[in-house]
């Protein structure tokens, strides 16, 4: 990215300048120079274009995570205010709605799994649904999908997937209202009957970490982290019912956006006002979805719970939070002196609420939200945890990961994904897949480093860091 | 990009892909508007599994209305995504026609099997640098897919 085009407005924020002839557009990004230089120009494009959409409030941001997506950048977030004809737009949260992060914490120490490493990893390769293709062994009738869509986590819960009192460490409880299963296509409701419990592919995972460092002890206290501790995290979303309410609304929120004369910058962004027919619909089959990714992630963790228990009798799997990072969400946000509903946009960003922000469980209540920037199999994740500069800063949100820094296409003429999966066993870090194509697509060096993106994230006053997660087993989707 | 290499057609490869950071842009190119639209599936299905190894054992038919060209690209692949994903199958070749704005597609493969070796899913079409253009005396169709 061109630096010319942009003013620092602190060490770790940038303006971007306007250009003469052409439209205002309010748009920040966070990060160093370094991490800024090496983003693609597009990433501007696209956070300018999103800044030029209706009902803006403040500016359109990017985190320091943030490259090239579709409509908006991945690491977007934007914030709209429908008393003012903000939109919501299904090129904001992405087709894989509510894709996220479930972390557990273990009893476990990283010397009692070390020595059962390969075999617990050949047993959650065996026992979680991952790839493409592949389907879960739950099978839903019609009544009990929509059961799903409007209870969340909430159901799998009901249903023995785990535990009520976990449910506290779920956004939104575990389960989103609004939810509209009657604005679900039967398509997308017959695509979602054999994934509930599956993880998908591309970039999702279930990983088994170690605590490597504290950066933080006494958050690291609030969640439960210590040195040596086995972690799990699980990276998922809506499945095939979210990517195909994705693609229906697309072109629904298109011709929406023609019929209502909303100029688009990008057809990508194709969006409607929030209180416009389209504009509910959308709401409705999204927020389905947002409840469908819970309950699915909620199944996955049932699983590797049972695969836990199968040589660890004794290990307890805990939640230690749950948060997604492809969303659109009414928040209520101070804005010029006053609270304003908003609807708040993270394609690829993760909420992360302030220390003492009433929606969080009263164990987080001081150190603020658990928030996870997943790394690379190679290298390793962060915990970090939300700041009180957040608010105002990004309207609650941080990174959600370390960032690609290079296409699909380059990864996969530099890398071979034997190559990588031998060279990982090599320094302890175990993969299990069904794609040598995907390992190579996400190896390591495609992606941004993630010591500097959580720093850059630590900097610009988003989150700050608890604790780095290094991996142990990764299976991939 | 895929394992396979994009067949040629008329000294031109049939389908290509360009660079995006996050996820795969895809080129389909033929004689019409169809040809192009077919070429733009087997990029787009390229990405899950290697067309060469798949067997043509069951038939999907996918339908659609549109009248904007370049909206019927992503919702031709969005059908086909669809339909693939709903019968559990892996598509490797493709047919299109247009009735004015209906649109009437059918495509081959097989189901899943266990020993086949998978790519990476793709979730949908975008409308991403998106255009559908008479070029060199053909088409081309090209658009993001986000996998």
């Amino acid at each position: 990215m061109d630096l010319e085009r942009l003013e620092p407005t602190g060490p770790w924020t940038w303006r971007v300048k306007r250009e003469a002839g052409a439209a205002r557009a309010e748009a920040v990004l966070y990060g160093d120079a370094e991490l800024l230089r090496t983003m693609d120009d597009k990433v501007l494009e696209q956070i300018t274009n999103v800044a030029r959409l209706p009902g803006l409030v403040g500016p359109a941001l990017a985190m320091p995570d943030a490259h090239w997506g579709y409509g908006f950048p991945i690491g977007g977030v934007a914030a709209f205010d429908p008393e003012r004809g903000g939109i919501i737009s299904a090129g904001g949260v992405g087709f894989d709605i509510s894709c996220g992060i479930r972390c557990l914490r273990t009893n476990l120490a990283s010397e009692q799994v070390a020595h059962l490493a390969p075999k617990l990893a050949d047993s959650l390769y065996r026992d979680i649904p991952a790839g493409v293709g592949v389907e879960g062994d739950l099978r839903l009738s019609a009544g009990e999908l929509d059961a799903v869509l409007l209870g969340g986590a909430r159901w799998a819960v009901q249903r023995r997937f785990g535990e009520e009192s976990e449910l506290e460490y779920v956004e939104e409880h575990g389960r989103v209202s609004g939810a509209r299963p009657e604005n679900v296509s039967a398509l997308a409701k017959k695509r979602q009957r054999g994934e509930m419990g599956t993880l998908g592919s591309g970039n999702h995972y279930l990983e088994v970490q170690v605590v490597e460092r504290i950066h933080d002890a006494a958050a690291a206290k609030a969640y439960g982290l210590r040195t040596g501790q086995i972690i799990v995290s699980i990276h998922c979303g809506s499945r095939g019912l979210g990517h195909q309410i994705g693609t229906e609304f697309l072109i629904t929120l298109a011709k929406a956006a023609g019929r209502l004369g909303i100029a688009l910058p990008d057809r990508e962004l194709a969006c409607a006002p929030v209180r416009s027919p389209e504009g509910e619909q959308y709401i409705g089959a999204m927020n389905a979805a947002i409840n469908c990714a819970l309950a699915n992630r909620q199944i996955l963790t049932h699983l590797t719970r049972r695969t836990f228990a199968h040589f660890f009798p004794d290990a307890r799997l805990e939640t230690l939070f749950d948060v997604s990072h492809n969303t659109c969400k009414p928040e209520r946000h101070e804005a010029n002196g006053r609270s304003h509903l908003l609807w708040v946009h993270r394609k690829g960003a993760t909420r992360a609420l302030a220390p003492g922000h009433p929606e969080l469980p009263e164990r987080y209540r001081d150190a603020g939200q658990p928030v996870v920037i997943g790394g690379s199999m190679g290298t390793g994740s962060y915990v970090l945890a939300g700041m009180d500069s957040s608010e105002a800063r990004a309207w609650s949100s941080a990174s959600h990961g370390a960032g690609r820094a290079m296409s699909r296409h380059q990864a996969l003429k530099q890398w071979q994904g034997r190559q990588l999966v031998d060279a990982l066993r090599e320094r302890g870090i175990l993969i299990r897949t069904r794609s040598m194509r995907g390992v190579a697509e996400e190896a390591p060096g495609a992606y941004k480093d993630v010591d500097r993106v959580a720093e850059a994230t630590e900097g610009a006053g988003l989150a700050s860091r608890v604790a780095f997660l290094r991996p142990l087993v990764c299976v991939k989707g | 990009m895929p394992a396979q290499t994009s067949e040629q057609q008329h000294g031109a490869q049939r389908f290509d892909y360009f660079e995006h950071d996050a996820d795969i842009g895809i080129i389909g190119r033929g004689a019409t508007v169809e040809q192009a639209f077919e070429s733009a599936a087997e990029a787009a299905f390229a990405v899950t599994a290697d067309l060469r190894s798949l067997r043509e054992t069951q038939e999907v038919s996918v339908s659609f209305v549109e009248d904007d060209l370049e909206l019927a690209l992503p919702q031709w692949l969005n059908a086909l995504i669809g339909a693939a994903r709903e019968r559990a199958v892996a598509l490797r070749r493709f047919a299109l026609s247009r009735d004015g704005s209906r649109w009437s597609g059918r495509a081959w493969g097989e189901p899943w099997r266990a020993d086949m070796e998978r790519g990476t899913e793709v979730k949908g079409a975008t409308l991403t640098m998106l255009s559908v253009k008479q070029r060199d005396g053909g088409w081309e169709a090209r658009c993001v897919i986000d996998v």
